[in-house]
């Protein structure tokens, strides 16, 4: 058995995403004595590759180019797909992040079958794989079994482990694969610096905020924790915060260890998107806000007294 | 300009799910069928480009049972042109709806197909991408701004720390965002119009599963949790939970 995980980095690091996913190819193939096989497609991946070769990979294959260097993500999916085939690769596996579940999704349509999307566990059932994932938000978890060979499978981040093994052994490709679109610029700005799905902390915020500018108090808390800002879809579609920072049905799923809820009151699509989150705070001066059904830890107060004191005691246990 | 947008219905995010006996899905009754928020945004851009260009065709096209076409008249009364169901009453995987629909648009050769970025029930983020694959076209999702000239594309996409800028020869494949625009309500006359408008019913083929659906449960119920205190004076013991029982900071 041998398990393809196509890696993500950015600026030369590795996303710790990507790393959860090859720590969870790695447990499986040790349970079938497989062989697992990193990935790194476009400039900078011998570089980001020397940064995990005791990540549990057994090999990593790095392909670079000039092909790659200025290509859409067409191009990555094509050589990735062109290695599991060379392979006979009977797994495939990515993190579901944005730009993961492009990659995949394109990489599964070469091949001609479906992606297992978003999963948050694989297992052995006889000689077949299965898995969970969640489903409208959350709001239900569908077990399916993967019936395609290679089966493709993209993991949730903050869902898989990551591993410490022997060194891999490294090879070197040059690129073939090319795109017709191009990337022909980048607009600074606008989106945030993390995304919201890999952050291990999200301080969110809703209309209890009163105000746009108010959401400074949310960044400051988010800065000191190491975390991202999320907002309810009130608040994205007043025009307060850019739509990639909306949490719930109609816009991200999040999962993160900490989740803090200000001033959102907790409406059903909402809830969908955040329930996942391992510990949920909720802030809320209205003691009977849906929010506090979901929440593992709950402040009845006003967000505007509560939130300053908050920071403040982080930053004396914190430092 | 020929333009396809692909769009699915899917229950209201606002529904709270029951779930049927049969252990695989979700009881249908009771539930009010939207066409998926995301395809909203694709279906509204076909139309801008249409008005911008002053000419062309926009065709929406969908893989569903035949109660679908409630949603595709909705698509029609916001001035989509026409529109084509693949009927099907059972649930098929993200490879066979996108060969489903890949069997229509093979036949049509569109300039511009677009996709929703996901679908907010099953939310695999990918029948966009099988599709092109399928056709040999290229594929953008997520993207957050659009401009057609001259049979050329221009695409913005955010990513972490801004847009990307993507550029290209039509024909192209896009998933779109929901910055894109702003979805147009329907106006009674264009209401009135899309119950002429032509909806053409084909077969499905969607061929062999990749995943088969064993079970569709709730998820399981959040540990009891508890509300700590009122104001800023119960801060102190929420870092110290924090800290010691859920250990997160």
């Amino acid at each position: 058995m041998k398990i393809i995980v196509w890696i993500e980095f950015s600026h030369g690091k590795v996303k710790s995403a990507s790393l959860e996913a090859l720590g969870s190819a790695r447990t499986l193939a040790e349970s079938a004595s497989g062989e697992v096989i990193a990935v790194l497609c476009g400039p900078g991946a011998g570089q980001a590759a020397s940064s995990m070769v005791t990540a549990g990979a057994h090999r990593i294959v790095t392909i670079e180019g000039e092909s790659l260097s200025n290509s859409h993500v067409d191009a990555i999916a094509t050589e990735v797909a062109q290695l599991a085939t060379a392979e006979s690769a009977s797994m495939l596996f990515a993190s579901a992040t944005s730009v993961g579940k492009e990659v995949i999704a394109l990489t599964a349509g070469s091949l001609g079958t479906a992606v297992a999307a978003d999963c948050i566990s694989i297992s052995h059932e006889g000689d077949a794989y299965c898995i969970e994932r969640p489903v409208y938000a959350g709001k239900a978890i569908l077990r399916q079994k993967v019936v395609s060979d290679p089966a493709v499978i993209s993991l949730r981040p903050n869902y898989g482990k990551q591993v410490e093994r022997e060194a891999a052994t490294v090879t070197d490709q040059q690129s073939t694969a090319d795109s017709v679109l191009k990337r022909t610029g980048f607009i600074e700005g606008s989106a945030a610096k993390m995304e919201l799905t890999e952050a291990e902390i999200i301080v969110s915020g809703g209309r209890g905020l009163k105000k746009p500018e108010n959401f400074a108090l949310l960044e400051s808390l988010a800065d000191l924790l190491g975390g991202a800002v999320g907002a309810s879809r009130v608040v994205v579609d007043a025009g307060w915060r850019p739509h990639s920072d909306q949490v719930g049905q109609t816009g991200k799923t999040v999962s993160p260890k900490l989740y803090i809820a200000v001033g959102i009151s907790g409406a059903i699509q909402h809830l969908a998107g955040m329930s996942s989150s391992r510990t949920i705070v909720a802030i809320n001066k209205d003691a009977a806000a849906p929010i506090f059904q979901v929440a593992t830890y709950g402040i009845v107060g006003d967000l505007f007294e509560v939130i300053p004191r908050l920071e403040s005691e982080l930053k004396a246990v914190l430092q | 300009m020929k333009i396809a947008v692909c769009m699915k219905r899917v229950p209201d995010t606002a529904t709270r799910l029951s779930f049927a006996s049969d252990g695989t899905s979700i009881d249908t009754s009771e539930v009010q069928w939207v066409i998926s928020p995301y395809d909203e945004y694709a279906i509204e851009e076909a139309l801008r480009i249409r008005e911008q260009h002053g000419d062309g065709t926009v065709t929406v096209v969908c893989v569903g049972p035949e109660s679908s076409t409630k949603e595709l008249r909705k698509a029609l009364g916001m001035g989509v042109d026409d529109a084509v169901l693949a009927t099907s009453d059972e649930p098929l995987d993200p490879i066979q709806t996108a060969r489903a629909l890949a069997a229509i648009l093979s036949k049509r050769g569109d300039d511009l197909i677009l996709f929703g970025r996901q679908s907010v029930d099953s939310q695999g983020a990918q029948v966009g991408a099988l599709v092109a694959r399928l056709l040999g076209h290229p594929f953008v999702n997520d993207i957050a701004a659009m401009a057609v000239t001259d049979g050329m594309i221009r695409i913005e996409r955010e990513v972490e720390g801004g847009r990307e800028v993507i550029e290209g020869p039509l024909p192209v494949i896009v998933g779109a965002d929901k910055s894109l625009n702003e979805p147009r309500y329907p106006k009674l006359k264009e209401i009135m119009l899309a119950k002429k408008k032509p909806i053409e019913t084909v077969p499905c083929d969607g061929g062999a599963p990749s995943l088969e659906t064993i079970a569709l449960t709730p998820p399981p119920p959040r540990p009891e949790g508890r509300i700590i205190g009122e104001g800023p004076e119960a801060v102190e013991e929420l870092v110290r939970v924090l800290r010691e029982e859920a250990k997160v900071i």
